[in-house]
């Protein structure tokens, strides 16, 4: 059996493989993740839409391509021509600046997600990484410029000069900063058990056991936060349509819009890249598979692996999607600052402390994966109780909140009286109204 | 060197602008512009960490707080340019005439080789070597500083806590508390109704007609009332139209 304890000691960072790719390759390598991003980004789209038809008992776009496959690139062309308007009250180059501010850090931070192990060029003896660079602070960077990417959102909302846009932008602005706290403190029990904060390294780290299994606590916390980061539904009270018409986006129209929707759908495939770096192993197979099959890993099969469970988080957003109503906004901030926050700060504290008695060698002679899993099921308990008394405490609060709970008529809540002779059945008598004089 | 000097310029102007602009968001996105160059040198200077940090904790945290309580009270307005305290002007052109030669000469008389011992420093990596030295030689640093932040931190929510005197009155008591209303005064129990912006006319400020025709006052915020509150509100249809065309097409 593979000691969960000794996985980490494994993966020195090792970076020797960057920073040596000739200025084409460079080039390519750019090209390529803009490709990849912008046709993950319009299939992405068709995926949402068909799945959640799947789930409302309808068919989904199915006519344009096969499958419907092409259904939102015509979208994306419609959105392109359609008029461009600049409101009056708007703060101009604010407003014309803040979707390509959203946008840009999008594509930016894919260029450190590793797709792949080393492989050989086809025609060439040269060989290279699948990822543009690695850093030794990699996942820092991640968070780095995804946090500029939120100033799209929020100048973007300020910019309008709506109200309904500014409210937007605000939510985001609060909602965003909290949950990238829960999100980075999720990040640090990865840190601790892979020596690094290099992608490439967290990958190479994962290749006895995913750090899904192992940290369970930090990737549940990883993959709210992540949906809250996207401002995805149950979480999208920045565009809650219901109170806020579009949130930040009321105002924008044609191109401008869809840079907006670009980011929302690269970053929603950014987060999920992320989870599958740091928590699912990366590019490596599912379990089993490299047993039964030693090429798994190897050449660009990875790539296979990687798409695979990226599609399986964006299917993931999608069902949350087709399934929770949206919370409300004091509820979602109280459940990121009170709930996901400490547990984040108890489960590294617990996973900081068993890094150092292994360290020390207290373990030494307790093998297997025994305390990681007991910490991670204590942690679930913890966490299933937190939930638990949240619908029994109600109850009581209701004595205590001094409103008196007399009848207030006959039949409790104000509905119409019965007549005196008991209830009447049968068709009801004709509607009529009396002449106004007006 | 040449991202120094690619970046110097940005810099500058963006440092002067944030003086020159009058929007105070304008302000804070120069201020943005000045601190990411200043990290994108850190990363140019071997400081890859640093860069990190210095993006997430200053313009990811620090700024976006700003804009934050900027777009929150809604400081948008342009500042006015009249002088308040008399000889202002002057005075602070001096003074930041002075400040610059001090500077200028403190500057000019100061040589720097090229950097040396940034291998070593960096030997074990960025980011060993820099928890190396905060964790040991600077641990006292370190801790001081972090007491100091969490001090602040809760002082700031002891002077902005409000002792609640009361139980807070949840969705449920707050149901029951209309209900009860309802069956005491008879006060209608839903939401209040809508302006009449999707009736006629396309302001906030219209009030909604009811089924009788007569205008509901309930519909229209009392903060909007009160705006204009050398009118009476409307009372009916003819008052409300008559209301409207003096408005002009500005209402619309």
């Amino acid at each position: 059996m593979i000691s969960l304890l000794a996985i980490s000691a494994a993966a020195p960072e090792d970076l020797s493989a960057f920073g040596k790719d000739p200025w084409w390759l460079i080039l390519a390598k750019v090209l390529a993740i803009f490709l990849v991003l912008v046709l993950l980004t319009l299939f992405n789209i068709w995926f949402e839409r068909r799945v959640v038809a799947r789930m409302q008992h309808r068919i989904g776009p199915n006519v344009h391509g096969p499958f419907g496959l092409l259904q939102s690139l015509a979208d994306g062309v419609k959105l392109a021509l359609k008029e461009d308007i600049i409101p009056k009250a708007a703060d101009v180059v604010v407003f014309v600046l803040a979707p390509v501010i959203a946008a840009i850090p999008a594509f930016i931070t894919f260029s450190v997600i590793p797709f792949g192990p080393v492989v050989g060029l086809p025609f060439t003896d040269r060989t290279t990484p699948l990822q543009l660079t690695d850093m030794p602070m990699a996942v820092l960077f991640v968070m780095a410029i995804a946090s500029i990417g939120i100033y799209g959102i929020v100048l973007g909302g300020w910019a309008s000069g709506s109200t309904y846009s500014l409210l937007g932008g605000l939510r985001s602005s609060a909602q965003m900063i909290s949950y990238e706290v829960a999100m980075g403190l999720s990040l640090v029990a990865v840190f601790l058990y892979a020596g690094s904060m290099s992608t490439s390294t967290i990958v190479a780290a994962q290749d006895h056991v995913w750090f899904g299994f192992v940290l369970l606590p930090s990737f549940v916390i990883y993959v709210i936060s992540m949906v809250g980061e996207t401002n995805r539904a149950p979480f999208d009270l920045p565009e809650a349509e219901g109170e806020l018409v579009g949130g930040f986006h009321t105002e924008y129209s044609s191109l401008k819009f869809a840079l907006f929707f670009l980011a929302e759908y690269i970053n929603m495939a950014t987060v999920s890249a992320l989870a599958t770096t740091l928590f699912l192993g990366g590019w490596r197979a599912p379990f089993g598979i490299a047993h039964v099959w030693a090429g798994a890993n190897q050449d660009y099969w990875p790539l296979l692996w990687f798409f695979g469970k990226i599609l399986l988080f964006i299917f993931f957003f999608v069902w949350l999607r087709g399934t929770l109503p949206r919370l409300r906004y004091d509820q979602f901030m109280a459940f990121g600052w009170k709930v996901l926050i400490p547990i984040s700060l108890v489960w590294i504290m617990l996973v900081a402390t068993l890094r150092v008695a292994r360290n020390e060698g207290s373990f030494d002679n307790l093998s297997g994966p025994f305390v990681p899993i007991a910490a991670g099921v204590v942690i679930v308990i913890c966490l299933a109780l937190m939930f638990w008394p949240a619908s029994e405490k109600k109850r009581p609060t209701d004595q205590r909140s001094g409103v008196r709970r007399e009848v207030p008529r006959a039949g409790g809540f104000p509905v119409p009286q019965l007549p005196e002779s008991g209830a009447v059945r049968g068709a009801a008598a004709p509607l009529v109204f009396e002449e106004s004089d007006r | 060197m040449i991202a120094f000097w690619c970046l110097a310029p940005i810099m500058v102007v963006a440092a002067l602008g944030i003086l020159v602009v009058r929007k105070a968001v304008h302000a804070a996105l120069l201020l943005a512009v000045v601190m990411i160059s200043l990290a994108v040198l850190y990363a140019s200077l071997e400081a890859p960490f640093l860069f990190a940090v210095q993006i997430i904790v200053y313009t990811g945290a620090i700024l976006m707080l700003f804009l934050f309580v900027l777009m929150l009270v809604g400081v948008d307005a342009s500042d006015s340019l009249t002088e308040t305290i008399k000889g202002h002007r002057v005075a602070a052109l001096v003074v930041g005439a002075l400040f610059g030669l001090t500077v200028g000469l403190a500057v000019g008389q100061v040589g720097y080789g090229t950097a040396v011992g940034l291998e070593t420093a960096n030997a074990a990596g960025n980011v060993p070597a820099l928890a190396d030295l905060l964790f040991s030689d600077w641990v006292l640093a370190f801790e001081t500083t972090s007491a100091l932040l969490i001090t602040a931190a809760v002082g700031a929510m002891v002077l902005a806590h409000r002792e609640r005197l009361e139980p807070r009155a949840g969705q449920r008591e707050l149901a029951a508390r209309r209900v009860q209303e309802y069956a005491e005064s008879g006060r209608h129990l839903g939401p209040l109704p809508a302006p009449g912006v999707y009736a006629r006319h396309n302001a906030v400020d219209t009030p909604a007609l009811l089924p009788d025709g007569s205008p509901s006052e309930l519909s229209l915020n009392r903060t909007l009332v009160g705006r204009h509150d050398d009118k009476t509100p409307p009372k009916d249809v003819k008052a409300i139209e008559k209301m409207v065309e003096s408005h002009g097409e500005a209402g619309r």
